[in-house]
């Protein structure tokens, strides 16, 4: 199969710590792909620079073979490319379906004074946009939530929300930096479901994630990184036997 | 939502008319320049709320520009071009229809440019400034952005007060009328107080409604999201430093701000503070201690209500603050 991701020689250093280091791998088409590491292991940052808030000191990203790493964040998500964040990053102040509507600023072409004037084809597009919006919250079992505020939602349903503002940019490639952080077990599960419907929708999927059981159910394959480099990339069930991959996690066997 | 937007701007336009009807059996019909001239002030408080509130950019410096609108049009409808008139720029805009003749101040024949011409000229140089302005100042952030737009305004402040050309601190008096359509015209004439007093506040009625439309839209959703996350909004797809420069180039685009800020309350909360602070210096009730006036305000503001005034939890502030509490979290 096609790979729709493909990074090859990726580094990236603060001072002197190399945080990514001539990294390597690709995510298939279709597929759920999952990337973990202790703390420290250059996930988060590998993700900012496939999503355009870091540029890469040498090597390459590209998406259908199209090079993002010389562009900007705006401009990788316009390509197809959607991101979550660790730390929450709603929109405060605006209700859950305001934020997933923001999701489809660049499938929309309002500007100031169409807007302002506030022009027949500009509803009708404003309606289109509340539509997708309230289909995706439907999609995602959080309709209910659809009026309030994005930020007063429990932690659980933010994480949702912004799974939905995601999947409202209309990406063919969805980043998920830790997605089921500060949930607990009952949402951790319902997340992993929502994750297989959205990988059976088409998306492919890039995961960071610490939670083991989450990432060996849903991936079809797992790419392990340690200080910055790769260390592993197989099938869950591979990773799982690797001695490597057990060191770096437990510390030697037989130390 | 934008049933409730049409009743407010209704029930705005109404207090407009009310207000002129005052005056009218009243008898106080010369309080209308000042009204008048409080709808001119209420525009620029339009466009300093999207700025500050919807885009999160402090600008001090606004006056600055609405100077160099004003006093670009007052001086090219002013200025006698006759000495010049064989020149090679005159001479193309008179053949293009741009000059007028009429009667100066001591009976003679001045020529000077069209106001329509004049007011496009003014248009094009703000913005062109802005845009100058803007590109730089506007990667600066917090006190720094404050200082430096506070810094552009007090430049141009001080350009004016020291040029003759510009009137000095008299500024520039006999500008021609501003015919807007046949019959509507802007001028200095007293005679015409209620048809300016409907002009000036028309327009901020107008202004009022763009803004309303802006908030709802598009593009003021994106300026919301670039206030509360700007990392999420560039992940997102917009383009963050574009949007951010289109705020502050259209000017009467301020209402949106204070809308985004503090729910509808503070933008009409933010136009009539504006007003009637307005009126009372313009009438003179504060006398020459009209900065110190309006500086005690800004400092009591700042102290007891950062949010704005006209808002509901405005005695909840006050008390947290001579309580010694800590002020509310919430809105940030």
């Amino acid at each position: 199969m096609t790979p729709v991701l493909q990074i090859s020689g990726l580094n990236k250093s603060f001072g002197g710590l190399r945080a990514v280091s001539d990294v390597e791998f690709t995510v298939r088409e279709g597929s759920v792909k999952a990337l973990i590491g202790p703390n420290g292991a250059g996930k988060t940052t590998l993700f900012n620079l496939i999503s355009g808030v870091l540029a890469p000191d040498s090597g390459s990203v590209l998406f259908d073979g199209k090079p993002l790493h010389r562009l900007r964040p705006h401009q990788i998500a316009a390509e197809g490319v959607a991101r979550t964040f660790q730390h929450i990053r709603l929109f405060p102040k605006m209700t859950a379906a305001e934020n997933i509507m923001i999701g489809r600023h660049t499938h929309s072409r309002a500007g100031f004074i169409p807007a302002m004037l506030n022009l027949p084809w500009t509803w009708k597009e404003e309606r289109q946009v509340r539509e997708k919006a309230l289909e995706i919250m439907e999609f995602l079992g959080i309709s209910e939530f659809a009026g309030t505020e994005a930020t007063s939602l429990a932690y659980g349903q933010q994480r949702i929300v912004e799974l939905g503002r995601a999947l409202a940019c209309g990406p063919r490639l969805l980043l998920l930096d830790e997605p089921a952080a500060g949930l607990n077990m009952r949402e951790t599960s319902e997340m992993a479901d929502l994750i297989i419907r959205v990988k059976n929708l088409g998306i492919t999927v890039l995961i960071v994630e610490h939670d083991m059981s989450l990432v060996m159910n849903i991936s079809d394959e797992v790419v392990v990184l340690s200080y910055g480099k790769k260390i592993a990339d197989d099938v869950p069930l591979a990773i799982q036997k690797n001695r490597e991959v057990i060191r770096v996690y437990l510390g030697e066997e037989d130390a | 939502m934008s049933g409730h937007k049409y009743l407010q701007t209704v029930l705005f336009a109404a207090s407009v008319i009310a207000i002129q009807l005052a005056t009218f059996f009243t008898g106080t019909g010369h309080y209308l320049t000042q009204l008048t001239m409080s709808g001119y002030y209420s525009l620029v408080i339009i466009g300093l709320c999207l700025l500050i509130g919807y885009a999160g950019q402090i600008s001090i410096g606004h006056a600055g520009f609405f100077a160099i609108g004003g006093y670009t049009t007052a001086f090219l409808t002013t200025y006698d071009l006759s000495s010049v008139k064989a020149g090679a720029v005159a001479g193309l805009l008179s053949k293009t229809g741009m000059l007028v003749t009429r009667e100066d101040l001591y009976g003679g024949q001045a020529l000077s440019l069209h106001p329509w011409a004049a007011c496009l000229f003014a248009i094009a140089i703000t913005v062109v400034i802005a845009y100058l302005i803007g590109g730089p100042v506007l990667k600066l952030k917090g006190h720094y952005l404050a200082m430096a737009t506070l810094g552009f305004g007090t430049i141009v402040y001080k350009i004016v007060l020291g040029s003759e050309k510009f009137g000095a601190a008299d500024g520039i008096s006999d500008v021609p009328g501003f015919l807007l359509l046949p019959g509507l015209e802007v001028s200095g004439k007293p005679s015409m107080r209620v048809m300016n007093y409907y002009i000036s506040w028309g327009l901020v009625i107008a202004g009022v409604m763009l803004l309303l439309n802006l908030v709802h839209s598009r593009v003021g959703r994106a300026l919301r999201a670039i206030h509360g996350a700007e990392d999420a909004a560039g992940a997102m797809g917009i383009d963050t430093a574009k949007f951010k420069l289109k705020a502050s180039i259209i000017k009467s685009v301020r209402y949106v701000a204070i809308v985004a800020i503090g729910g509808m309350a503070n933008l009409w909360g933010s136009l009539i503070m504006g007003f009637i602070l307005n009126f009372l210096s313009l009438r003179g009730y504060f006398g020459t201690y009209d900065d110190a006036v309006f500086g005690a305000i800004l400092i009591a503001i700042m102290l007891f209500a950062p949010e704005g005034l006209l808002r509901r939890e405005l005695f909840k502030d006050v008390r947290a603050f001579f309580s010694g509490k800590k002020p509310r979290e919430g809105r940030q």
